[in-house]
């Protein structure tokens, strides 16, 4: 009897609750008459029908996490157990490798003393089986006989359903605060593991960026400097993208709105969109196949010293192309909230529409434009895939826009992949390094929204 | 009111010579202000049309195979196989055992020169033989060409991006008359590998298929209801600011904090299976609800208020007003909101390659506990192989994710422009 | 005629007709208006007395579906043709809207606004007299002179629309067009702004749009009743009020409709 199928079994148990209570609610109602009746009969086939679904569905998660101490605890009384030594890390392994060889998933152990503790597995496992499998049938009987008892005319059986339908939707909200804290949470303790064996000082001003000395043996201090990255994610995604996307996007927006025909406009706005559309990594592909080796060859024929193959400028560049519709829509929105008449008053007194948008429009529309920027800034420094295959590992603290920079995302992905011991400072660091980056987004996120929020305001 | 009375300005001459020149100056200002704008415009189209010209001159050859057409004397090779054991069941097997590998090489080796005739085809020729022999076990009574596929680079060499020295082996190959390119179904229909002519996506696409099902499966019914519940029902306190400034968070936090996430919890806590697509899709999951939530508010809100006083008016409960009046109008919209937030999730790589689809997953996944991997992680791997054939196979990978990718959302530009009722 | 004015002709409509896309919003309407004059325009609600003023600065360019047939003139040049630069002639014809919009900038700057982009004030100096000149005729002068770098939204309604029409007469006008612009105001600004009209009359041609028929009486000394898109009667204002030639300008001016 396995799990699955006894989730089939109350499942179906259900169903029948469901069918026979509708059934006997029916006939109540005919006899009793539609309007004395206060609920339909379905509403009744539901409340029945989950009465037996969700009380046993719920002792059977419990039971599925709390029967294998159980089990574990009764084979411990077997007399095989005796034998076994008394503390620590192969008592544990002896018992999992009997766990796994009496479930079917594994032939045989090393350790001798564990194929003796297979039959006792064997059989307390069959034991707890069945005691489970026959406690969740008599609950899902039990509640169902209990639900189905209570149909009567008077029954307020819709409105309890619905309490449930109103409560399931207040669960489903909660998840949203549920994963916020389990981020916040998970990158908290990840981090304070960390900073225990690093000091917080150090890796939020220190220089010097090597873990692999650190996983060599050399130590932790002077090996876990960010600066370098934070500087890489600020020059990559603040500065050189923002160069791109800023001045691009504004301008795209500005034509849209004020010069456009409805026609350009609505076959441009799609490609804006198909613009974020493209996923990061194929931006990614590109920067390194295309972009970066053409910067490349441009700056060894310019002259400049320190080009790489993957430099800060490629994908710096391509980040900047990915991110023009984020502020291109932001500040359409904005330009489009300013007053039409602001913009009539300019017209009205002899200004062309050039001065109008310089002058008056593009001021009045500042905040919004503002807080558009702060969001596609949040969203470069965020974005991983483009500066990993474009951008290099090299923790490089320089000016030089076709030397290759590490950023925080790339290091993130780079500590983590491959074999590690999930508890080294090397891939605790990349949680450091994620709750920077979340408290930093989080940051120009609630700015951003507040600017804006408090632009629009003003104008309503 | 006073008003003093100060002499008058002398009126504005807009007909001097310095007038004229500043208006025209002004003219020639919006002039350039405005091809500035145009220009804009055009450059992020053409960055664009860059793009996607670049991926697809650089994809079309990957779904094109080279092939080389290899003359076996079945009869005078060492081949040991009994014929009528190809027309039963175990002809698999019994050919895997009858030594084929060598059989093609000595075949290649006679046909195309003993120093390194057979170094011009691919590792796995020979499954082309079995496959030509269990089709068609008379073969074994003659002499027959079969089409095999070539070397790596060879193919590059016939797609002209090869060396010089694979190139003069082309040529030499065509004047037998001996090369043929075909569509390769192949790619489309294998998984990872390490030959780049023999690697195709199936496997990547598979557990991209299994990784979205998950995905769809617990952030649209998560995501509908807290829309709903946000919208009708929840209480203006100090718990609704909150759910609602969670989701706003985090429909903004960056894909990779989902990662770690994903990897904290799921893979540490629960210890789900690595690298499965119910772990990816939990953590796309999680990323993509904000989405559907925002989106489902919106087609909420967009439902006038009359028809929820008319069913009210009839007597209809809260509930029934919700989802037998509203839920259905606001559907389009949720569902256009929805397929956006998927076809992000499916272009997603970053999470994912934190929760272990980096590995090599040479078959496609069986169920969603199985090792896997999805489309985005696979064109990342492949772009870090040495071996210059999967240049062309990481973009030819890129164009079947672009068509997916442009099919969902032309599917949702669709479903909103067939629904959008102005109320 | 009594149709023409007593003052020379500033600006002269002819046979002017208006189409926003298929639908036409005025009807051939002529009309001369009078350089040191106030002339009302009123009738009932939608007979596009609106539409035709915006004609007069051809503010109608900036609606994508709108079509001006016809001839205007200023000072006997047709503003529509091509020789005609519409950035000059809404410099020479300002406008003051039914809402007022300042914009969100000082108050000093709302003014300058227009003078600087039309290069009409060299130095600081001379933009200072402009500003303190533009906000003495606007009435408002006393009121603000002590604090011109508050910003232009912060001043009551009245206050507001005093700014706009300082504003516009920064840039020297030769007409003055103003579109309903006490609709918004309450009674006592509206008397200000009514006040203001007499002392502007003089220097400017001046052209409002009225719904109120008791304030085109007290300011105007022409006025001009529009329906459904047509000029039904324009005259000497007195007359038009006391004794109109047509029967739809009486039906309006008793309150038979409108």
């Amino acid at each position: 009897m396995n799990a699955a199928s006894i989730w089939l079994v109350i499942i179906g148990l259900a169903v029948i609750a469901w069918l026979s209570a509708r059934a006997r609610a029916t006939l109540m109602e005919k006899s009793a008459g539609r309007l004395a009746t206060h609920s339909r009969a379905q509403y009744h086939g539901w409340y029945v029908g989950l009465w037996t679904l969700l009380p046993a569905a719920l002792f059977l998660i419990v039971w599925q996490n709390v029967s294998p101490a159980l089990v574990t605890n009764s084979v411990l009384t077997a007399p095989e157990a005796a034998t076994l030594p008394t503390e620590g890390f192969s008592r544990a392994a002896i018992l999992s490798e009997a766990r796994n060889i009496a479930a079917g998933r594994q032939q045989s152990g090393f350790n001798t003393q564990s194929q003796a503790l297979v039959e006792p597995y064997r059989a307390a496992q069959t034991r707890f089986d069945i005691i489970g499998a026959l406690l969740t049938v008599i609950l899902a009987f039990a509640c169902g006989a209990f639900a189905f008892t209570r149909i009567r005319a008077g029954f307020t059986a819709r409105t309890r359903v619905e309490r449930l339908v109103m409560g399931a939707l207040l669960v489903a909200s909660l998840i949203a605060i549920v994963t916020t804290v389990g981020i916040v949470a998970s990158l908290l303790f990840e981090s304070i593991r960390f900073f225990s064996m690093v000091n917080p000082i150090d890796f939020l001003f220190g220089t010097k960026w090597s873990p692999q000395s650190a996983a060599l043996g050399y130590g932790n201090k002077n090996a876990f400097g960010a600066v370098p990255l934070f500087w890489g994610t600020v020059f990559i995604g603040a500065i050189i993208a923002m160069l791109v996307a800023i001045p691009l996007g504004l301008m795209c927006a500005i034509y849209l709105t004020q010069y456009a025909k409805p026609s350009v406009r609505a076959w441009m706005k799609p490609i804006l969109e198909v613009l974020a559309g493209v996923p990061t990594v194929v931006y990614g592909y590109f920067a390194a196949l295309t972009v970066a080796p053409a910067l490349r060859d441009f700056a060894v024929m310019v002259g400049i010293s320190g080009a790489s193959s993957e430099s800060a400028l490629a994908a710096g560049l391509v980040m900047g192309v990915m991110i023009i519709p984020f502020v291109s829509s932001m500040a359409d929105d904005s330009i489009n909230a300013v007053p039409q008449a602001m913009r009539d008053g300019s017209l009205a007194m002899g200004a062309t529409t050039s001065e109008t948008i310089k002058k008056v429009l593009i001021p009045a529309a500042l905040p919004g434009v503002v807080g558009g920027v702060l969001l596609a800034v949040s969203r470069a420094i965020g974005e991983t895939m483009i500066v990993v295959m474009a951008a290099g590992l090299a923790a490089n603290l320089t000016l030089n826009p076709f030397a290759s920079v590490t950023t925080v995302t790339t290091q993130i992905v780079q500590l983590l992949t491959g074999d590690q011991e999930f508890d080294s400072a090397k891939t605790l660091a990349a949680f450091a390094l994620g709750l920077v980056l979340f408290i930093v987004t989080l940051l120009l996120n609630i700015v951003a929204l507040r600017v804006v929020k408090k632009y629009r305001e003003a104008y309503e | 009111m006073t008003q003093a009375n100060s002499p008058d300005r002398t009126p504005t001459d807009w007909t001097s010579p310095v007038m004229r020149k500043r208006i025209a100056r002004r003219y020639a200002q919006e002039r350039r202000f405005r091809l500035m704008g145009l220009g804009a415009v055009a450059l992020s189209a053409g960055f664009l049309l860059f793009l996607l010209v670049s991926m697809v001159s650089g994809g079309l050859s990957g779904f094109i195979r080279t092939e080389i057409k290899l003359p076996i004397d079945f009869p005078h090779s060492p081949l040991l196989i009994d014929p009528a054991i190809l027309k039963s069941a175990n002809a698999e097997r019994a050919l895997a055992n009858a030594n084929l590998p060598a059989v093609t090489s000595a075949a290649a080796k006679a046909a195309f020169g003993a120093q390194g005739g057979d170094a011009i085809l691919s590792d796995s020729a020979w499954v082309a033989v079995k496959d030509a022999l269990i089709e068609d076990p008379g073969l074994l009574q003659r002499q027959a060409v079969i089409a095999v596929p070539a070397a790596s680079d060879i193919d590059l060499a016939a797609k002209r991006e090869g060396s010089a020295a694979a190139e003069q082996i082309v040529a030499q190959l065509k004047g037998k008359r001996a090369l043929a390119t075909r569509l390769n179904f192949g790619f489309l229909t294998a998984s990872d590998g390490t030959d780049p002519t023999q690697v195709g996506i199936w496997g990547a696409l598979k557990g991209s298929l299994l990784t979205m099902a998950v995905t769809l499966l617990l952030s649209f019914p998560v995501g509908v209801l807290s829309a709903i519940y946000l919208e009708e029902y929840a209480p203006r306190n100090r718990w609704t600011d909150l759910i609602e400034v969670s989701i706003n968070n985090l429909a903004a936090v960056p894909s990779i904090i989902f990662g770690l996430l994903g990897l904290a919890v799921f893979l540490n806590m629960w210890d789900l299976p690595r690298s499965a697509a119910l772990v990816g899709g939990l953590t796309l999951a999680l990323m993509t609800m904000p989405v559907i939530v925002i989106a489902g508010r919106n087609a909420v809100k967009a439902v006038p208020p009359s028809i929820r006083d008319a069913a009210l008016g009839v007597g209809a409960s809260p509930v029934q007003v919700v989802f037998h009046h509203v839920l259905p109008l606001a559907m389009p919209g949720i569902l256009t909101g929805t397929i956006i937030g998927m076809a992000r999730a499916l272009g997603e790589t970053a999470p994912l390659l934190m929760i272990g689809m980096r590995a090599f997953i040479a078959s496609p996944p069986g169920g969603v506990t199985d090792p896997a991997t999805v489309l985005p992680v696979q064109i990342f791997l492949w772009s870090d192989e040495v071996s210059h054939g999967f240049v062309e196979k990481t973009s030819a990978a890129i164009l079947v994710l672009l068509v997916f990718l442009l099919a969902m959302n032309g599917i949702a530009i669709y479903l909103r422009n067939k629904f959008e009722t102005r109320w | 005629m009594a149709d023409m004015p007593n003052s020379p002709t500033k600006m002269s409509a002819r046979n002017v007709n208006v189409f926003y896309g298929e639908k036409q919003a005025i009807k051939n309407v002529s009309i001369e208006v009078g350089m040191d004059e106030v002339t009302a325009f009123i009738g009932p609600s939608g007979c596009g007395k609106s539409t035709f003023l915006r004609t007069l600065n051809r503010m109608n360019d900036t609606v994508a579906s709108a079509r001006v047939e016809g001839e205007i003139t200023l000072d006997g040049q047709d503003i529509y043709s091509s020789g005609m630069d519409v950035v000059q002639l809404r410099a020479r014809v300002g406008m003051v809207f039914q809402k007022p919009n300042p914009f969100p900038k000082t108050i000093y700057e709302n003014i300058a606004y227009g003078p600087r982009i039309h290069g009409l004030a060299g130095t600081k100096a001379d933009m200072d007299v402009v500003v303190e000149q533009s906000l003495r005729r606007a009435g408002l002068w006393e009121e603000v002179k002590d604090r011109l770098s508050d910003s232009g939204t912060a001043l009551s309604g009245g206050q507001q629309q005093r700014l706009c029409i300082g504003r516009a007469i920064a840039v020297q006008p030769e007409v003055i067009l103003m579109d309903e612009p006490c609709s918004a105001l309450d009674p006592i600004a509206t008397a200000k702004i009514e006040e203001l009209i007499h002392e502007l009359r003089g220097k400017y041609a001046i052209v409002i749009v009225t719904h109120n028929m008791q304030q085109a009486a007290r300011v105007s000394q022409r006025t001009a009743f529009f329906h459904l898109g047509t000029l039904v009667e324009y005259g000497v204002t007195s007359e038009i009020f006391t004794n109109p030639r047509e029967v739809r300008t009486k039906d309006y001016i008793t309150g038979r409709y409108g």
